[in-house]
């Protein structure tokens, strides 16, 4: 369990000094945000309707951003050898590095979302649920992403390819987030079945994630 | 004959070698017999001769969907007995599995223009097939992008499971955001809801392309050894000019 905390402390050490790229992740939500209403025209009524979705989207690519980081650093390192080399069941340290980068990128994310809701002119009732919707899903998007990145670092390719991979698993977190949402502003449709399946969605992934990604770093780097 | 007695791939060369004859043969009959019965199959009361479509249209789709089971099966082949065939299977079933996904959603969108009047509609079963076919795609790039041959076939089968488990849930998620396409019509508790006249060409089509997808699987899958033995015969060579 210290190793466990030790590992987490370490990893949330790196990511917010000097070259951590942190808030990188935010940033770039922010920025992708604010070039929609350049694209689709500054019609607040528009932007109000399509606004969840385009939050959801940005959510995704801003984490899929990140997700190189992961590993790849620790494996240019060494350090990456060291993890495996512990006492320390790998899927534990595993998921400790994703808890560690989830809290360092994806929390920016939900915590800025309800700034970027009110650009969106989301109604300011509904921007507390709509961070809620992204601070359940978006564990759903690293613990997805893992897989992606322990397969990308074991073939030394990053970049594009981890995209392709990971993008259509996402599609159910990215249907269900908007989804609730939706149901979270408008009202029309319950809030309940949708938001509960992408909690659903992210403990599955929570399990199985890190037991994909420990199997393709085993298989990759013995 | 037992699955380890494959493992040897100069034995099962000889045995492809001794099958993949009959099995073209048998595949051309099929095809001979399916097409001629599919083709005089009497026209549909509502939807005229582009029901004719169907018959390539869904033994394609079951066929994208096996491809992906026979790679699962493959991956597990690979990453747990270490089966030597196995990562050869996997990367030969990619290809040929996206081909078909491919072949079936161009089918239904060419039967869909005169009968939804459009080539594309976000429906839940087209979706979940087109994201089938990125799928299929996202194992190929990893077969790409790989150096090594073992490497890029465990990832890839790693990629498999991960997406097997991932299937059903992207199909039912889909399937909750939007649907147009009929709901299944061939296995039903209650029977099928198809004519015979147009349900028994459709089952000599889906065997025709059953049979066609097992020849082009073991052909590819010779290939594949072949060309790993043609790669470590070069590397070998190479070694000798060096020393």
């Amino acid at each position: 369990m210290n190793m466990l905390v030790a590992i987490l402390v370490r990893d949330m050490r790196l990511a917010v000094r000097v070259g951590g790229g942190a808030f990188m992740g935010a940033l770039f939500f922010l920025i992708v945000i604010t070039m929609m209403p350049f694209a689709i025209g500054p019609d607040l009524a528009l932007l109000a309707r399509i606004g969840p979705a385009i939050l959801w989207l940005g959510a995704l690519l801003a984490s899929l951003l990140a997700l190189d980081r992961l590993f790849a650093t620790d494996h240019d390192d060494g350090s990456l050898d060291l993890l495996m080399m512990g006492q320390v069941p790998l899927e534990l340290t595993v998921a400790a590095k994703a808890l560690a980068h989830w809290l360092t990128t994806g929390l920016p994310l939900v915590v800025i979302a309800p700034l970027l809701g009110l650009m969106l002119n989301i109604d300011l009732h509904a921007l507390g649920w709509l961070a809620l919707t992204l601070a359940a899903g978006t564990p759903a998007l690293t613990f997805i992403g893992l897989i992606g990145a322990a397969l990308s670092v074991a073939l030394r390719r990053g970049g594009l390819l981890l995209a392709v991979l990971v993008l259509p698993l996402t599609v159910p977190v990215l249907i269900f987030g908007v989804a609730a949402a939706n149901a979270a502003i408008a009202g029309s449709t319950p809030f309940g079945p949708a938001f509960t399946i992408l909690c659903a969605l992210s403990l599955f992934s929570l399990v199985l994630g890190p037991i994909a990604a420990t199997a393709a770093l085993r298989h990759g780097l013995e | 004959m037992a699955v380890i007695d494959l493992a040897n791939p100069t034995r099962f060369l000889r045995i492809v070698d001794r099958v993949l004859p009959w099995l073209i043969a048998a595949t051309v009959v099929l095809f001979a017999v399916g097409l001629y019965r599919a083709l005089n199959a009497p026209d549909d009361y509502q939807q005229g001769a582009t029901v004719k479509i169907m018959f390539l249209h869904v033994p394609a789709a079951w066929l994208g969907m096996f491809g992906w089971a026979l790679m699962s099966i493959a991956a597990l082949g690979t990453l747990v007995w270490r089966h030597p065939l196995a990562d050869v299977a996997g990367k030969a079933a990619a290809p040929i599995g996206a081909a078909f996904t491919f072949i079936c959603l161009v089918t239904g969108s060419l039967w869909g223009r005169p009968t939804w009047g459009t080539y594309w509609v976000w429906d839940a079963r087209l979706t979940s097939m087109l994201v089938l076919l990125l799928l299929y795609l996202g194992v190929l790039a990893l077969y790409w992008t790989a150096e090594e041959p073992g490497r890029g076939a465990r990832a890839a089968a790693i990629l498999s499971l991960v997406g097997a488990v991932n299937l059903p849930i992207i199909k039912f998620s889909v399937d909750w955001w939007n649907t147009l396409h009929q709901p299944a019509s061939v296995f039903r508790l209650s029977g099928s809801t198809i004519d015979p006249s147009l349900l028994t060409p459709l089952l000599i089509m889906a065997l025709a392309f059953t049979f066609l997808f097992v020849t082009l699987h073991l052909a590819v899958m010779r290939n594949e050894i072949l060309r790993r033995r043609v790669r470590s015969m070069r590397l070998m060579q190479a070694q000798e000019v060096r020393a």
